[in-house]
């Protein structure tokens, strides 16, 4: 089994407009990762560099089992196989 | 062009005034790719403030997962700004993440919480670009294609 990931309409452009794919990795960071192989492009639009670390982007909410990654561990949050990972990207504006 | 039925209009008006001075913000959902405007769903401004919106993270989840289980899609994304004019913000153009949905602004920034006439318009959002759209309302429960239709005159800009 693998890790089902949701992919929100506007990054469908990365993965030929499939609603989901399947990913691996025992953390969000190694599924991102993955994603990217199989998707090239697509990781540079969920996370970006914080003062000289990797982070989830503000406005990128991803979802591992319904829960908000950023309250598990941000991308150090585990995952196991059969996990669906849900990305959204943030409703918001000024 | 956004065809919405006054009802939903009313609504979203509705809530803009009732938030007034914060921004209100929601989505009309409607069948996929009907371009449809049908169910209001009124959300909570996570960031409670006159000058950003944002769906708690919590509820935007519940919110997509019952629109995909509905097999629906977020036509018409609305908010409010209560001291500029309807026209999508620098953060409104960066943050848009919807390309087939209609972004409603809605300005209460003449009439705040009374009554009065509010400024309400519709653009698309696609890749930084913004297009703004013809409003049309239409009468609640009439079939798609009615006949009468009444143009939406919105109250224009003024500049200060």
């Amino acid at each position: 089994m693998a890790i089902e990931v949701r992919i929100p309409t506007i990054l469908r452009t990365y993965t030929d407009g499939a609603k989901s794919v399947d990913g691996e990795g025992g953390t969000l960071s190694a599924l991102i990762d993955d994603l990217d192989g199989n998707h090239p492009g697509i990781k540079d639009r969920l996370v970006e560099d914080k003062s000289g670390s990797i982070d989830l982007r503000r406005f990128v909410n991803v979802y591992i089992n319904d829960e908000d990654v950023r309250f598990i561990g941000g991308l150090e949050a585990e995952l196991a196989d059969g996990d669906q990972v849900v990305v959204l990207p943030a409703v918001a504006g000024g | 062009m956004l065809t919405i039925d006054q009802e939903t209009y009313d609504a979203i008006v509705a809530h803009a005034k009732r938030d007034h001075p914060d921004e209100a913000c929601g989505v009309v959902a409607g069948p996929e790719g009907s371009d449809r405007p049908e169910r209001f769903i009124p959300m909570v401004n996570a960031a409670g403030s006159p000058t950003f919106y944002e769906f708690d993270s919590t509820e935007l989840l519940q919110l997509y997962k019952e629109m995909d289980a509905r097999d629906e899609e977020p036509v018409v994304v609305y908010h409010s700004h209560t001291a500029t004019e309807a026209y999508p913000s620098r953060t409104d153009i960066g943050l848009a993440s919807e390309p087939n949905a209609h972004y409603v602004l809605v300005s209460t920034r003449e009439h705040g919480n009374s009554e009065g006439p509010v400024e309400f318009r519709s653009y698309r959002i696609v890749d930084g670009i913004v297009t703004e759209e013809d409003v049309t309302i239409a009468p609640q429960h009439e079939p798609q294609h009615a006949p009468q239709q009444d143009r939406l005159h919105t109250e224009e800009a003024s500049t200060p």
